[in-house]
């Protein structure tokens, strides 16, 4: 597959504004408005508006739609999962990433080399969207949001477990829980209602637009309602889904007395829990944890690993004492956010 | 005990005392039997393990994923025991995980060779709550925010009983309590209460001020000095010799000076103080000596203590607490008149015609070592609790400071949507030779109450449109609001930037109509002090 003359960063290199691909002559989820962008999936660090023409699954064009006012200056180029298409000398196959719905890794071949751009991902099972597909390339090009051996993520079921007890204990009170609009408050919805909880879920009005969008493809979210329909309506032992920081804002004050519960990676630790404000925080995250990066590492099986976004340090060192060639590629407007 | 570990995991969060007490609850009835008994004593302090050296954890640590990967770790987490709790994975093979009970036990015979092989079988079964826990149990710190009294709050409160009656039993009883909770929870007889140095819960009095003070007949009342010190109760029975805190805390350890005098057999009421000849030291020496195990031969000497008698509740196995508060306060001068005591003296009663003159006694009072006036029922016997009527505390008046808000958090629970938690400080020069005047604020305390609901909506959008800077929770705000703060106290203080501590701060007022240059200086404060 390698072609041993081809230096890999000749035609795949970070720029000021973002992650440019040469003899494609498209950059892959740049942080400005550029003439041509591949955009691995919907979160705001990675898909912008603005660009002149955009390509990605049709998932993620739809999510890019709704939240981009339908984007109307921008050539839409939808590419399903496992199609492939050739931008300039460039051939370009989107591969489920099993982070949110549509999120894909942008497989790139050029001249018999392949480099695998993962995007963000995770390889726990996700209601909300097609498992990570391993694969096999020269270049893996990593994220490294939770890129310490601290970062365990429990099962999804354990954490639901403590918010159902937790409404079980204190049933008097409102369950506020801080979700991102976009992935994790569909997915914990989803969680809900495998660990069998059918009472209504209320939903801030910054989530409507999303879970709509979800429920257009084919996601069953069951009984989900807007605060603002509510008449009558005491929230006791109520679980309402947020923004994160709905939950310090005056939104919240209508309930009485609330739990107030945040869903994200970083809940695993309790200084950055409490620096939050979580009273119940809930490890879900929508990012690989340690585990499953250093398994990723080793499922995809490229001697050379790019690491982006997060602790960059800690990946490189595992990945070079198994003998692969690591460093760390620094990338413009990369957030934490969304974790 | 993983339910105890979820059960520690919960309370850390929690910050509402009614939420943690309802945690609490709902663990010890649903906890089997020694479990929840070794939890309590974990609560309540009670258990004591050759704990766990951070070098063996670090050991663990790196032994596990190198020495490089656990540096970034630890760098990360910041804390040894919640690092080496997460980065541990869970082995299926090795078998369920221990029951609280099986930990306590093992560790209680095990040697100090044997704990390190018995505790890496441990955190290969727990999951990382679990570890976690179970490290905060070994390392002897477990820092959830329960105090003592609290746990034995929740204990009452799942049988229905006052927190008193499980307060003065509560030294008769050893972990893991079964008979306690054979008497809250299946109607067995009440463990008794005659064991040697047992704890009475003692009485306490409703804050009453001058206005209130003119429905009642002063010819009802004694008034004595509430001396500045924390309250205490010496128990000595059956050889057995005891220093209480209030709610029932055993700090004999910290005061042994105190405990080798007691050389008579009795149960009295009193203030622990720290005294130098006849002067009464600030409470600020008394802290020194607090919230210790042992303590060093130097501060026995330079913080010596003293106990100021204020009741006699149990006189040579006689049980005085039913007698009129005239016949104790008889018995206690009497016995007080047998013999001189180094360590002990009487709190004198304050004679006084009427309020009008108790109150200009009260004014003219201006020692550091007295907080104010207590007042109580001549006819009235020590009961236990805060009943309403027979005994009041008539606080001096507080002392007062204006300062300019600086910093503001939210709070929890039902506040978490507020900016509640106020940091304000006083003006100083902006440095040592600022010779030009210009002045900066220092922080010089912290107060989340004081105000009314009306005033913290007020507050509330004060702040979320003066806002300057955010730091996570926490909001700068431009230097314009001037607070009134009242506080009981002023000390110098280390760790202050400032150099100053205010003892119980809250805002009395908001003084929108001051600008902010013409709030305290840190100069005024020190002024202020004894």
């Amino acid at each position: 597959m390698a072609t041993d003359t081809l230096n890999p960063r000749s035609w795949l290199y970070p720029t000021p504004r973002g992650l440019y691909c040469e003899p494609g002559d498209f950059y892959v989820d740049p942080a400005v408005a550029v003439p041509r962008a591949v955009i691995t999936h919907g979160h705001g660090d990675h898909a912008r508006p603005g660009h002149r023409a955009s390509l990605a699954t049709p998932e993620t064009l739809a999510i890019m739609r709704t939240r981009f006012e339908d984007m109307p200056n921008t050539v839409q180029q939808p590419l399903a999962y496992g199609e492939s298409v050739r931008l300039g000398e460039v051939d370009v196959r989107l591969a489920p990433a099993g982070h949110i719905l549509g999120s894909a890794q942008a497989v790139l071949a050029f001249k018999g080399q392949r480099i695998v751009v993962s995007g963000d991902f995770k390889r726990r099972p996700d209601p909300t969207c097609p498992p990570f597909e391993p694969v096999p390339c020269d270049v893996f090009i990593t994220e490294a949001t939770f890129a310490l051996p601290v970062f365990h993520h429990p099962s999804d079921a354990g954490e639901i477990g403590k918010l159902l007890r937790s409404v079980d204990t204190f049933p008097e009170r409102t369950h506020l829980v801080g979700v991102y609009a976009l992935g994790k408050c569909q997915r914990v919805i989803k969680l809900l209602r495998a660990a069998g909880y059918d009472k209504r879920i209320w939903l801030h009005g910054a989530l409507l637009a999303l879970c709509k969008l979800y429920q257009d493809h084919g996601i069953d979210l069951g009984d989900v309602a807007p605060v603002s329909d509510a008449i009558l309506e005491t929230f006791r032992g109520a679980i309402v889904l947020c923004p994160p920081s709905a939950m310090a804002d005056r939104w919240s004050r209508r309930f009485a007395d609330p739990v107030a519960a945040l869903c994200s990676g970083w809940m695993g630790v309790r200084a950055r829990a409490r620096q939050r404000g979580a009273e119940l925080p809930l490890v879900i995250s929508d990012h690989a944890d340690w585990p499953e990066l250093t398994q990723t590492l080793k499922d995809v099986g490229a001697p050379k690993v790019w690491v982006t976004h997060g602790r960059e340090e800690a990946l490189v060192h595992y990945a070079r004492s198994i003998g692969i060639d690591a460093e760390a590629l620094h990338l413009a407007g990369r957030e934490e956010e969304g974790a | 005990m993983q339910a105890f570990a979820q059960l520690l995991d919960s309370l850390s969060f929690e910050a509402a005392r009614i939420a943690k007490l309802r945690l609490i609850e709902t663990y010890l009835r649903a906890a089997p039997d020694p479990d929840r008994g070794w939890a309590l004593a974990a609560l309540t302090g009670g258990l004591d393990f050759p704990a766990a050296k951070p070098a063996l954890l670090r050991g663990f640590g790196q032994e596990k994923i190198g020495e490089e990967l656990f540096a970034l770790s630890y760098d990360y987490v910041g804390d040894l025991a919640e690092t080496l709790a997460l980065i541990w994975e869970t082995d299926p093979a090795a078998g369920p995980p221990p029951s609280l009970g099986e930990v306590v036990e093992t560790l209680q015979r095990a040697t100090r060779t044997q704990t390190p092989a018995i505790l890496k079988r441990w955190l290969d079964a727990l999951d990382s709550t679990g570890r976690w826990a179970l490290l905060k149990l070994l390392t002897g710190a477990l820092r959830v925010g329960v105090s003592a009294r609290l746990a034995k709050q929740a204990a009452a409160n799942i049988g229905g009983q006052p927190v008193e009656t499980v307060e003065e039993i509560w030294h008769g009883l050893t972990p893991p309590y079964r008979p306690l909770f054979d008497w809250l929870l299946q109607g067995a007889p009440r463990p008794s209460s005659n064991a040697g140095g047992a704890f009475l819960p003692p009485m306490l009095a409703n804050p009453i001020d001058r206005a209130e003070l003119d429905v009642l007949d002063p010819a009802h009342f004694r008034a004595e000095w509430k001396w500045d010190g924390i309250r205490v109760q010496v128990a000595s029975s059956g050889g057995v010799k005891r220093l209480f805190s209030r709610a029932g805390e055993d700090i004999s350890g910290a005061f042994p000076d105190i405990v080798e005098a007691i050389d008579f057999d009795g149960v009295f009421d009193g203030e622990l103080l720290v005294r130098r000849e006849e002067a009464v030291a600030p409470f600020n020496d008394l802290q020194q000596r607090l919230n210790r195990k042992s303590v060093t031969p130097k501060m026995l000497k330079e913080h010596p203590a003293h106990v100021r008698l204020y009741d006699v509740l149990q006189l040579d196995g006689e049980d005085l607490r039913g007698l009129p508060f005239d016949q104790r306060r008889a018995h206690l001068e009497a016995w007080m008149a047998l013999a001189p005591r180094a360590r002990f003296d009487l709190s004198p009663l304050v004679s006084f015609h009427d309020w009008a003159h108790l109150a200009e006694l009260r004014e003219a009072m201006k020692s550091d070592g007295i907080e104010g006036l207590m007042l109580k029922r001549a006819d009235s016997g020590y009961l236990a609790g805060r009943p309403k009527g027979p005994w009041f505390k008539w606080k001096r008046d507080p002392m007062l400071a204006d300062c300019v808000l600086m910093y503001a958090q939210r709070g929890h629970g039902k506040r978490s949507s507020f900016y509640s938690d106020f940091t304000f400080g006083c003006w100083r020069p902006a440095s040592s030779e600022a010779a030009d005047g210009t002045r900066e604020l220092a922080p010089v305390g912290k107060a989340y109450f004081g105000f009314t609901d009306e005033e913290l909506r007020w507050l509330d959008k004060w702040v979320r449109d003066h806002t300057t800077n955010r730091f996570g929770p926490v909001r700068e705000v431009a230097q314009e609001l001037v607070l009134e703060v009242a506080f009981d106290g002023i000390a110098r203080s280390s760790r202050h930037k400032s150099g100053v501590a205010l003892r119980f701060p809250r805002i009395s007022r908001i003084r929108r109509d001051k600008p902010a240059a013409e709030a305290d200086t840190v100069d005024n404060l020190l002024r202020l002090l004894p």
